[in-house]
């Protein structure tokens, strides 16, 4: 499903280079969750960002259900994206003058489903999360617990290949953390892939695989 | 069916208006319409004060079509049957008919001394039909003091605001007027060899010299003074009907050999070329300042989209990683510059056709030569709300595309 090979990220600010992922072999298959982990710094969050096309590698390559990604085109990236991927980011990066059904609506309209379709889809979506009284709020009249449960419907209402998500409880309450882990366990079960950076043991646990990177290189990796 | 893209990016922009800070957006709209007050109302106003003074100068003395005297020709030969041909042409709907003779006008006469300086002033005294030409020309209502003639007035005239000194602001070198001279005054009148003492029955005062600088006497009386009866007049004025253009009635009486008689001119081959001067001038700066105008509401526009797009560059960044294109991301900003011009230009177009336009109707700017209107033609306007909706189109484009363009993850983390 997903496979890197000798995956190198270095910055660049000036004269200065920062390597950050120096040479990175990895391999997810289909219906896997896999947690990354490492201490701040380790290259966790830019990983994610390479596999999932939303960054450009220095070097290596990065192979998506059999398309190697390293030809593509900026637009056929955005395309990928939207029809293979689902992302959940920290902050939920809710789209502020939406509401949460809109805000689930907009990827299924990009994909040239029609409004009524796309909003039913969506308003299903967000019933199958409890969310079904909040379809009308904006992202500001929502909880962060809610929020990213609205992010989490928004990344699979059209049902992705891959779910990326990046430190999707950093910002949350230990009640709403367990309720986003809940969600994510259902839609494993469901067959979904997902890709998950965290930094806590307890929902790393929850994963079939967990990756330790360190210094931007994989330094361990712990199967269930 | 609607391209995917604008199908999104007027979904993206409907949201962002109508959640967006309504202090924020009236604003922008309120410049909006300044700017677009600035199109059409400057140029107007400077043209409107020309218009005004071609307006009064067609209303009060030219009326659609006039008629004159050749320049090597005394009078207009043949008088008689032109007046009979232009009453049946089509579309006619008045003809007012009037005799012209210099002449020399004298006041105090009665008290003056040998050895003072007489009062005098030359004019051109114009024999009328007083209903006829009021008819046509409305001039009656110019009457400030006295009463306008009526059919059958004797020995009574009419006299122009600029003959008489207390209506003069500023004295003119060469321009000699009658002192004291007011409703009921006895003065003489001096044309060729003939004198002839007469009252003064009514002041008008016009900003058109035509009217302002002439004495008015029924035409029956002073033919008899000017010694014409054979019928010929020195001018002639033509009202229409809404139907029929100047030029038609021209090309008619020209069809019909009218111009081996006299001159016939339409209201606006009359106007003097200066005139003609000033009004392309005036135009040409008021496309000036329309273009400044334009400048500034697309300038604005610029900042207000950057501005935008600058602080929503973190969402920008999201949309694109969620899989919306750059394309229907700029379409969104593109419809919301379109939705401020449009709407600017709305109020705008309300602002000057429901309230500014007959405004400035009825209460005219007061110039010395004009009554100043304003002039906002609509094919003029809405050609000026075209250039600015796509200034505005523009101006709101290239902020968008400069921020979209941008790395999507830089964006989303807020990376320079």
């Amino acid at each position: 499903m997903v496979r890197t090979k000798q995956l190198v990220k270095t910055f660049k600010n000036g004269d200065v280079f920062t390597p950050v992922l120096k040479g990175i072999d990895f391999a997810a298959s289909q219906g896997e969750w896999v947690a990354i982990m490492g201490r701040s710094g380790a290259g966790k969050s830019t990983f994610l960002y390479q596999m999932s096309l939303l960054d450009d590698p220095t070097s290596g390559e990065i192979v998506i259900d059999g398309h190697d990604t390293h030809e593509m085109s900026v637009n056929e990236k955005m395309q990928f994206r939207l029809s293979k991927f689902g992302f959940v980011f920290q902050d939920y990066a809710l789209l502020p003058e939406l509401t949460a059904l809109e805000n689930v609506a907009l990827p299924l309209l990009m994909q040239d489903l029609s409004k009524a379709d796309a909003y039913g889809k969506a308003l299903a979506a967000l019933e199958r999360a409890d969310l079904g009284h909040r379809t009308g709020n904006l992202p500001s009249q929502l909880s962060g617990g809610e929020q990213q449960r609205v992010s989490i419907v928004r990344a699979v209402a059209h049902e992705p290949k891959i779910l990326f998500a990046d430190e999707p409880t950093a910002n949350l309450d230990n009640e709403s953390s367990r309720r986003i882990m809940e969600i994510f366990t259902d839609l494993h079960k469901a067959g979904q892939t997902i890709i998950m950076v965290t930094h806590e043991d307890q929902y790393a646990n929850l994963t079939q695989r967990i990756i330790h990177l360190d210094d931007g290189r994989i330094i361990s990796e712990e199967k269930k | 069916m609607v391209p995917l893209n604008i199908r999104v990016g007027f979904f993206l922009a409907l949201r962002a208006l109508k959640r967006a800070s309504l202090w924020t957006t009236s604003l922008i709209v309120f410049v909006m319409v300044l700017t677009f007050l600035n199109l059409v109302v400057i140029s107007g106003i400077l043209v409107g004060l020309l218009q005004g003074a071609v307006d009064a100068v067609r209303t009060e003395y030219t009326s659609d079509v006039i008629v004159s005297t050749l320049s090597d020709k005394s009078y207009i030969e043949n008088s008689g049957n032109l007046i009979a041909l232009t009453k049946d042409l089509l579309g006619v709907e008045r003809v007012t008919a009037r005799y012209i003779e210099p002449s020399r006008l004298e006041a105090g006469y009665q008290t003056r001394k040998e050895s003072d300086k007489p009062d005098t002033a030359n004019a051109l005294v114009v024999g009328i039909d007083p209903e006829e030409e009021d008819a046509i020309s409305g001039i009656s209502k110019d009457i400030i003091e006295g009463e306008f003639l009526e059919a059958g007035d004797y020995d009574k005239i009419v006299l122009g605001n600029y003959l008489l000194k207390q209506y003069i602001l500023f004295e003119t070198p060469g321009l000699a007027t009658l002192d004291n001279v007011g409703i009921g005054t006895k003065i003489r009148l001096h044309v060729g060899d003939v004198t002839r003492e007469v009252t003064v029955k009514g002041i008008l005062k016009s900003k058109v010299d035509e009217i302002a600088l002439r004495a008015f006497m029924v035409d029956t009386q002073f033919r008899s003074i000017i010694g014409r009866n054979d019928g010929n007049v020195d001018e002639i004025a033509i009202k229409i009907n809404e139907d029929t253009t100047p030029e038609e009635v021209r090309d008619a009486l020209a069809l019909r050999g009218v111009k081996q008689d006299a001159r016939v001119q339409t209201f606006e081959e009359a106007q003097p070329q200066a005139f003609k001067d000033i009004i392309s001038t005036f135009n040409m700066l008021g496309a000036m300042f329309s273009s400044i105008g334009l400048v500034v509401a697309s300038v604005t526009i610029f900042i207000v989209i950057f501005v935008n797009a600058l602080t929503r560059r973190k969402y920008i960044g999201i949309l694109k990683g969620i899989g919306v294109s750059g394309r229907a991301i700029e379409y969104s900003y593109v419809f919301q510059s379109i939705f401020y011009a449009v709407i600017g230009s709305a109020l705008g177009l309300l602002l000057v056709y429901g309230f500014l336009v007959p405004y400035f109707a009825a209460n005219p700017i007061d110039f010395p030569f004009s009554d100043g209107i304003l002039v906002a033609p609509y094919e003029q306007t809405f050609f000026r709300v075209g250039l600015l909706v796509v200034s505005t189109v523009i101006a709101g484009y290239i902020p968008a595309w400069m921020i979209i363009r941008r790395n999507t993850l830089d964006s989303i983390l807020g990376r320079n």
